[in-house]
């Protein structure tokens, strides 16, 4: 029986389905460590995400275009991030705390918005299944074409954005000044830049990627909107941000990593192995926590993360 | 200089004011090109405010500034930079983990792409025009305080800084590197024309200005040129009054030995040994000075006496009792007080009030609690009276610690020690970064405590301090005490020789 996960056909079908997984969860992290880069934790992924989601599948709903539910996401998500940004950095509010009422209003407006839309929630609507989208002459590629080469948008777009998010954060200027603010914010300030403005734009990139990545839950894969559907997808992208020690390709390998158990759980409870299937479905989050045990990289953490900067306060 | 020039910058009747305090009271003063003018001043005396004010850190209430005669508004560190004014921070603003370069780079020039080899070119180009040996590409968090300033300075310089302010620079360097710290800022003044604003309380570096502008109590005392004044005139500003240099007398009496070290060794995790054998007996009223460069052990010493490192072998008795091995409240109880080498990280919580910094590890005591409350008047009283007594320049004992002066927060840190000392006193530089005012005041503290008949265990880099002060001199090299020997019978060179013989063994 173990033998069956072995076969060619279902390794393949294995691989391919922890690239869908690990989807939202990359595109959440990857804006995320832009965010704690520039020293803001923002714990509120998880409503985010929900948000985006919500928005995602009614905008596709209504339109028919699940283009527009895309952008419609990402620009929710961008808001919501707005909100968190001018609470955490204009007026200074806690972060962790703020990150914790984000995720509590993401839950209750979408489920809300959700009631409000469909007067029987218990039928919400389906929409179309987003067509993956093969990309041509690499996807008739043998074992890296199914693998790679027939996914959906989003997910091509997740795995686009570790280089450039890599590129963008060691090889550009804007890049080091956002690293210099989660260092030491005070050594930008002394330049004459403006740190806020800096942190609210790291939090909007944020914002749009968590948005992406809950339109992927819903739009993307599910075909339709479940109250709580991002299931702690976002707080898991907190702790690929953790496990992959603030590095964009690290971020990734730590994503696959933790999707790819997933995918392999869900492979073996198909072949009916005789193991109980709670323990299964446990076993990437036993597994992300014995990692963050066994890492425990400090190296990466930027060392004035979720430290308000006040300029009167340091001189 | 003439008067012909245009000043770089003028300042006129700046004031600021921080709630009740006024912090700069009308000050004017201007710099030329070319010059290098000191801003003297104790601590609190308000010359960080000002030049905070001088880069747009600080918005000030009232006044002017010109900058090559064109007046300017400095709202933040923006407009500072495009005036040309460059400030290098007392306390270094710099990212641990960048690389000098990326320390140098970030926040300058246009573009997206970080452009590292044309900008390591323009700084080497920086750098070889004033012979500085910077290792550009090395984190600074592994370069010393003496190399990490020379980052800080050609940052400002990076930035076209043509007026440099410089706060405190010295404080942390080694003799070494601040004599080529006055050579460089030198250059800079007489070939390259920067106007320099050397902000110090040190008088070895005022005498060397041009001129030299005296704050006290954030009031204009006056500027004078350099050369028409002595240093007890600018002593005499600084402080408004005449000094007097403490001086111990020889003790009378045989003393009982309160603090006994026997073979004390002190090994860390990694294997390595930061004390050898240290043995040494210190008696009631007397004053046992440990010299040694920085990085000898001095400070694992007086840790470990503390109980807050535990030796690994070797026994240390206080008034008879054997203490290695007891927790350090326990220690402290018995009538210890350790004022420790960096106030800031060890000896104080910035976050809480003069009263509350206090009675730190006190608190369990009578009368400071009644129950499990904290006796409130009793507290506040107290701090009063150590307010009053030290006289800690402060609105009160609810006032942050974070926000007085080096100067005062340490007279808040020996207040707090000096009450439980009622045996043993343990000073690790309890005069590093304060002004001669203070230095006066805590070192006739010192004395007065050991009349009194508390045994002091002091460790100080300035020689002079030692010698002023101690009965006996120790001196450690390498955790080990390569000489213990009385006072009168040796003399400073003999100490420096024996510091610096092994030290680089």
């Amino acid at each position: 029986m173990l033998a069956d996960l072995l076969e060619p056909a279902i390794v393949i079908s294995v691989l391919a389905a922890a690239l869908r997984i690990a989807t939202p969860i990359l595109l959440a992290a990857l804006g995320e460590v832009v965010a704690e880069r520039a020293g803001v934790y923002n714990m509120g992924l998880e409503g985010t995400m929900l948000i985006g989601a919500f928005v995602a599948y009614f905008v596709t709903f209504q339109t028919g275009l699940a283009s527009a539910g895309l952008l419609a996401a990402a620009a929710s998500g961008a808001l919501v991030s707005l909100l968190f940004a001018f609470m955490v950095v204009t007026l200074q509010v806690e972060q962790i705390v703020t990150g914790l009422a984000i995720n509590l209003l993401g839950a209750g407006l979408s489920t809300y918005a959700l009631r409000a839309a469909f007067a029987d929630a218990a039928t919400v609507p389906a929409i179309g299944f987003m067509p993956s989208l093969p990309l041509p002459w690499l996807a008739g590629l043998p074992v890296l074409g199914p693998i790679l080469f027939e996914q959906k948008l989003l997910t091509y777009l997740a795995l686009l954005a570790v280089p450039a998010v890599a590129w963008f954060l060691f090889r550009t200027r804007m890049g080091l000044e956002l690293r210099c603010i989660g260092e030491n914010p005070k050594a930008l300030d002394t330049k004459g830049l403006s740190v806020p403005a800096r942190q609210y734009g790291a939090l909007l990139f944020g914002g749009v990627m968590a948005g992406l990545g809950g339109a992927f839950l819903s739009v993307g894969s599910a075909a339709r909107f479940v109250p709580d559907m991002t299931n702690g997808r976002g707080w898991l992208a907190l702790v690929i941000v953790i496990a992959g020690a603030w590095r964009p390709w690290r971020i990734l390998a730590a994503a696959l990593a933790f999707s790819l158990l997933d995918a392999l759980q869900l492979q073996i409870q198909g072949v009916g192995l005789k193991l109980p299937f709670q323990l299964l479905l446990a076993l990437p989050y036993i597994c992300a926590i014995l990692a963050m045990i066994l890492l425990r990289p400090r190296a990466g953490v930027p060392a004035m993360l979720g430290v308000a900067y006040r300029r009167e306060d340091v001189a | 200089m003439a008067g012909a020039l245009v000043p770089r910058l003028a300042v006129s009747h700046l004031t600021k004011r921080f709630g009740q305090l006024l912090a700069n009271d009308d000050i004017s003063l201007s710099v030329l090109p070319g010059e290098i003018h000191c801003l003297l001043g104790e601590n609190g005396a308000g010359k960080s405010t000002l030049s905070s004010c001088l880069f747009g850190l600080y918005r000030p209430d009232a006044g002017s500034v010109r900058v090559d005669g064109r007046p300017i508004e400095l709202r933040s560190p923006a407009d500072a930079i495009a005036a040309g004014i460059g400030m290098v921070h007392q306390h270094f603003v710099l990212v641990p983990a960048f690389t000098a370069l990326e320390n140098i780079l970030v926040g300058t020039g246009r573009g997206w792409r970080l452009d590292l080899a044309a900008a390591r070119r323009a700084v080497r180009a920086l750098c070889a025009r004033y012979d500085l040996a910077l290792e550009l590409d090395r984190p600074v968090a592994e370069l010393s305080l003496g190399e990490q300033q020379w980052v800080e300075i050609v940052k400002a310089l990076y930035l076209g800084a043509r007026l440099l302010i410089l706060d405190e620079p010295t404080a942390l360097l080694t003799p070494v590197e601040s004599a080529k710290l006055f050579r460089v800022i030198m250059r800079m003044a007489r070939e390259d024309g920067l106007a320099i604003l050397l902000i110090t309380h040190k008088m070895a570096e005022v005498m060397r200005s041009d001129r030299v502008t005296v704050l006290r109590k954030g009031r204009l005392i006056g500027t004078a040129a350099t050369a028409e004044v002595s240093r007890d005139q600018l002593v005499r500003m600084m402080v408004g009054r005449d000094l007097a240099s403490p001086r111990s007398e020889p003790r009378t009496g045989p003393a009982t030995p309160l603090l006994r070290l026997a073979e004390v060794s002190l090994r860390d995790a990694d294997g390595r040994r930061h004390l050898d054998a240290v043995s040494f007996e210190l008696a009631a009223g007397e004053i046992l000075g440990v010299a040694g460069v920085a990085g000898n052990g001095q400070t694992e010493l007086f840790e470990t006496i503390a109980g807050l490192r535990r030796p690994s072998s070797g026994s240390i008795y206080l008034a008879g009792t054997r203490i290695d091995g007891e927790d350090p409240a326990g220690i402290a109880a018995l009538g210890l007080g350790h004022v420790p080498n960096d106030r800031a990280r060890d000896g104080l919580v910035p976050d809480f009030s003069i009263a509350e910094n206090l009675l730190l590890g006190q608190q369990w005591q009578p009368p400071w609690r009644r129950g499990w409350l904290l006796n409130r008047p009793a507290i506040r009283q107290r701090a009063a009276t150590c307010i009053a007594e030290f006289a800690v320049a402060a609105s009160g004992p609810e006032a942050l610690v974070r926000r007085l002066s080096g100067g005062n927060a340490q007279k808040v840190v020996l207040a707090r020690e000096l009450a439980k000392a009622s045996r043993v006193l343990l000073c690790n530089q309890p005069t590093r970064g304060l002004d001669v005012g203070v230095i006066e005041h805590v070192q006739s503290e010192l004395l007065r405590r050991r009349a009194a008949g508390c045994a002091i265990l002091l460790a100080s880099e300035e020689l002079d301090d030692l010698f002023s002060l101690a009965d006996r001199i120790m001196v450690m090299v390498g955790g080990r005490v390569v000489a213990l020997v009385d006072r009168p019978a040796t003399d400073l060179a003999t100490v420096g020789r024996l510091m610096a013989g092994q030290a680089a063994a």
